[in-house]
């Protein structure tokens, strides 16, 4: 059954930065199937950039823990797929090795953070490929290029080896053309690895199931008010309208914590890559330091030229909450924040099974249509409170306004991958 | 309020560098952004962070070490088996 | 203005590798001392992106043991944090360390104080941390062009133990790590022979001025240096009127002397937060399962029930485990007997022998000083020939020589006493009275010295063999015939 796969595709959008044109292969659950992986996702021998300069030439000495499981399984990884440096972006513009482009309209963006994973799949160059998501880096690009992503469960999956941005935050996870091939990848991915202290011994063996009756899904005030554009709300709304026709029954309900959520998020992710980020330096990786000058020149004089704006900001932004006189008003509050988003989903938990909304605010933008750094974070409201609760949360197809894919988004119980995976799973068999 | 002098000085702290002609649109951002996280001081609660995994241990096993080739493969500069950095001052 | 002749008020941190198997947060060996640079390293303690620290369970297990031995409180959670700086050693640019919730805080150490009796020393708080990296410095760290790194070290774990300031002199803080190490060595926790296993940073101060951190003493004789050069320091300056300003100097083991740190490291922010890739400990209850071992004043209070020994001597022969360990096997074979005499033996003269060559006392068998004991308390030799037959023992041992018993060092070398030979000695008498007209005449004219003058004469001549009791009552009864 091992062999090898040629794989060579015709890369218009720059969903990859590496490519094996001769990709080997083993037996298993994924025999000969061609994974994209994220390129923040550790893989021996195969260049690992996370899209920055800084780890330009980076050839990692081993294997993340979920390569070895798609080895394990005959996956052939093929390639390495673009982002946004070190995972900071909601749009895969702020890679360092250029853009990514929206397969639906070569004019937008794919989103972000794992933007090529998402674009190698809608321009139909892989089924699958995983992306890790922080605060949306898979739902968001799912959305915005119209295939599924799911954000496990914190803590189901491995984390050993992923490049860390924000480690309280993210997860990887499986990103495909449908919620079958998602659930497939899923199934490889998930369980207990003892490389990572935050993993729990919960592997997903799960066949999706479109039977839904009696489903109770609640549905935030917060996902369709202010900031939502209106038409993704009203095709959201749609879709939901035909989960209801599937027998499942909505319930208002609202997260009062939303209101501070993504502040809360800014500050955890900022702080954490703020310390995940020092260790470059051009010492034991990336580039050269200058030897004429002393260290602390050197190092940052490496770190100013090889890093982009956007990962200098939210380094500087992570400095400075961390530092003493500011780490209680920022850090600390963050932290308490956090709690009461969980209290909150826990609290609507109690009477719902999953929580249902869009997966962004808006459709795909405009390429550079977000310069300002604010107005780019602010779209990352709908799907950072999943994140900041370790929640499982799917994004699946759910029509199109202006012409452009719309995310519908099922958050569950923690630990209830398989449930949202079922959710999305009905709708996208009731609606094909 | 963070003056441009303060960007500066986190700018230092973090060792990222920031030049002369970035400095004002930069200091404006972070202002926008830093007034925006002034929405945390409304947030209520004392939450200790509730972990329900605790006691994380391994067994104190030897495994091994990565070879010497793999240690010193990314290195840009490497001097019988060490690996060089900048000299400290 | 501050009193130059203050009391001198001192604190310690001491850093002391714990002797797991491997790395605190990895499975690589911790057995690197003879290895290559960077030998002993994996993505965890290189720092490579995406790994992961996995925390060790000894290390806590040892931690904790140190903790009850020290009398401390193990907290019901403690947690692990980031400490963030840079530089090249530092291979993550943070140490994952505790901070405000570290393992254990309060507890006490009892030493020697400097009035003589049993002093507490408070401390504060042991959190457990990993070791940084190793720099090698090419050339002259100021002018030289690089530096070189190697790895090995990193990840290695480490106790900080933090004494409140309750010291009161460089030689009280000297007894402080001495017990120290000792607790530390008891418990099978520490090997204090691994270059490099302990580091103490230390505080001190001259009561009614600033308090001044000596860092980086990497020995136990460097503590009682460095701080004997720090107050006389600060004496000196509070003497010519100057203030004592808070800061932070090197020790510098080869000079002696301490040195201003540069002043960016007075400004340090380490921005700490809790270690995301780890969690909680809670392991209070772990307590109930650690069986402490005979600590070092459970063991010199045995010493001085049991084998008779003298507060000085059970101090000496208990302050370090091998010592302990060596005196009673030494005393095995007949307790009552052999104590009296082994513990002046060991803790006196074999101890001298020992530091005056530098020597471990791993090479000494304890059989061979059994011997040799066994020869003194039969009376077969004199003092004075049992410390000729140990210097040639040690010698011997240290130079890898072939290794004579004591017996036969006796043999060969003819020092059994001239018991009974009452002619040897009665001639060399003569020889030395005849040899020395002016302590006879001494001796006539009263002068009890001249005894004393004599017995070292026949002592010379008979190469020590002579009975010390015996030689005394002849050269009394020879004057006294002269006399007439």
């Amino acid at each position: 059954m091992s062999g090898e796969i040629s794989f060579s595709p015709n890369d218009k959008y720059n969903a990859f930065l590496t490519t094996c044109k001769k990709a080997p292969h083993g037996s298993g659950k994924l025999a000969g199937v061609a994974v994209a992986i994220k390129d923040n996702i550790s893989t021996k021998d195969i260049e690992t950039t996370c899209a920055s300069k800084i780890l330009k030439g980076y050839v990692p000495p081993y294997n993340a823990h979920v390569i070895d499981l798609l080895k394990a399984e005959g996956a052939a990884i093929v390639g390495k797929t673009n982002m946004d440096e070190f995972g900071m972006g909601t749009t895969t513009e702020n890679s360092g090795f250029g853009p990514t482009l929206n397969p639906c309209d070569t004019t937008r963006v794919p989103g972000g953070s794992s933007g090529g994973s998402a674009a190698a799949i809608a321009g139909g160059m892989v089924t699958m490929a995983l992306g890790s998501d922080t605060g949306g880096s898979i739902r968001c690009p799912a959305a915005f290029c119209g295939i599924v992503g799911l954000k496990p469960s914190y803590g189901r999956v491995s984390r050993y080896g992923l490049i860390a941005y924000s480690n309280s935050l993210e997860q990887i996870g499986p990103m495909g053309k449908t919620v079958a091939d998602v659930s497939k990848l899923m199934g490889v991915i998930a369980g207990y690895d003892r490389h990572d202290s935050t993993s729990r011994d919960k592997p997903y063996n799960h066949t999706p199931n479109a039977e839904i009756k009696g489903l109770k899904i609640g549905i935030p005030q917060e996902f369709f008010g202010e900031g939502v554009n209106p038409q993704v709300a009203d095709v959201v709304r749609k879709a939901i309208g035909r989960l209801e026709e599937l027998g499942a029954t909505t319930v208002p309900c609202s997260i009062p914590s939303m209101e501070y959520a993504l502040a809360a998020y800014y500050v955890t992710c900022t702080c954490e890559a703020s310390s995940n980020l020092a260790r470059f330096d051009g010492v034991r990786y990336g580039p050269a330091p200058d030897w004429r000058k002393s260290w602390h020149d050197a190092y940052q004089e490496v770190r100013s030229e090889a890093f982009g704006t956007e990962v200098r900001r939210r380094i500087m932004l992570g400095t400075f909450a961390l530092s003493s006189g500011y780490y209680g008003r920022y850090y600390s509050k963050a932290q308490v924040a956090r709690e009461n988003v969980r209290a909150d989903f826990n609290r609507i938990f109690a009477d719902v099974d999953v929580i249902a909304g869009p997966t962004m605010p808006t459709v795909a933008f405009k390429l550079k249509e977000k310069s300002d750094p604010l107005s780019m974070y602010l779209a990352d409201i709908l799907t950072v409170p999943a994140n900041l609760a370790g929640i499982p949360s799917i994004s699946v197809p759910c029509g199109t306004s202006e012409g452009m894919p719309v995310g519908l988004q099922i958050m569950g119980r923690m630990f209830e991958d398989e449930r949202v995976v079922d959710v999305a799973y009905a709708y996208e068999q009731e609606v094909n | 309020m963070v003056s441009e002098k303060d960007v500066q000085h986190i700018a230092e702290l973090a060792d990222v560098g920031i030049s002369p002609d970035q400095l004002g649109t930069f200091t404006h951002q972070f202002n926008a952004i830093l007034e925006y996280f002034d929405i945390l001081d409304r947030v209520e609660g004392q939450g200790a962070v509730a972990h329900d995994l605790i006691n994380i241990l391994r067994e104190d096993e030897v495994e091994p070490s990565l070879p010497h080739d793999d240690v010193l493969r990314n290195a840009p500069a490497k001097e019988d088996g060490f690996i060089k950095a900048p000299r400290v001052m | 203005m501050a009193d130059p002749d203050g009391q001198v008020i001192v604190g310690l941190e001491v850093h002391c590798q714990l002797d797991t198997k491997s790395k605190l947060f990895c499975g690589c060996s911790t057995d690197y001392r003879s290895d290559g640079p960077n030998t002993h390293v994996c993505p965890i303690c290189l720092g490579l992106p995406g790994a992961m620290p996995a925390l060790n369970k000894r290390a806590i297990e040892y931690a904790m043991k140190v903790a009850k031995a020290l009398n401390c409180e193990i907290l019901n959670e403690s947690e692990f944090s980031r400490k963030n700086y840079f530089y090249p050693d530092l291979d993550k640019a943070y140490q994952i360390t505790q901070y405000d919730k570290p393992l254990a805080e309060g507890g006490y150490l009892e030493i020697e104080s400097d009035e003589g009796g049993e002093k507490k020393i408070r401390l504060t708080r042991i959190h457990v941390e990993e070791d940084p990296g190793r720099l090698v410095h090419m050339g002259n760290v100021e002018r030289g062009k690089y530096s070189l790194v190697d790895y090995n070290r990193a990840g290695i774990p480490l106790i900080e133990i933090v004494s409140e300031p309750d010291m009161r002199s460089p030689k009280e803080a000297r007894r402080f790590l001495n017990k120290l190490r000792a607790t530390l060595e008891y418990l099978s926790v520490f090997d204090s022979e691994k270059e490099g296993s302990l580091r103490v940073d230390a505080n001190i101060s001259i009561k009614g001025s600033e308090r001044v951190e000596v860092k980086n003493i990497t020995s136990y004789k460097g503590v009682e240096k460095a701080l004997t050069f720090e107050v006389t320091r600060q004496r000196n300056l509070i003497r010519r009127g100057q203030k004592i300003e808070r800061e932070t100097r090197h020790y510098l083991e080869a000079r002696g002397v301490t040195q201003a740190g540069r002043s960016k490291e007075q400004e340090h922010d380490y921005r700490y937060f809790p270690e995301p890739d780890l969690r909680p400990l809670r392991v209070k209850s772990w307590l109930d399962g650690i069986v402490l071992p005979e600590l070092p004043d459970a063991r010199r209070e045995r010493f001085m029930k049991e084998y008779g020994c003298s507060l000085n001597h059970a101090r000496t022969l208990t302050g370090e485990l091998k010592l302990a360990n060596f005196f009673e096997k030494v005393v095995a074979s007949d307790k009552a007997g052999l104590s009296p005499l082994a513990s002046t033996w060991i803790a006196d003269t074999l101890i001298g022998e020992l530091n005056y060559r530098d020597m471990s006392l791993e090479k000494v068998e304890p059989a061979a000083m059994t011997s040799l004991v066994l020869l003194l308390k039969a009376g077969t030799i004199t003092d004075k020939s049992g410390v000729e037959v140990l210097r040639v023992m040690l010698d011997q041992r240290q130079k890898g020589e072939a290794a004579e018993t004591p017996d036969a060092i006796v043999k060969r070398l003819n020092l059994a006493k001239t018991v009974g030979d009452t002619g040897a000695i009665t001639k060399a008498i003569d020889d030395a009275i005849n040899e020395n007209p002016k302590a006879l005449e001494d001796y006539r004219n009263g002068e009890a010295k001249a005894i004393n003058f004599l017995v070292g004469q026949v002592m010379k001549k008979t190469r020590g063999k002579a009975d010390p009791g015996e030689l005394n009552r002849l050269l009394i009864e020879a004057l006294k015939k002269r006399e007439a």
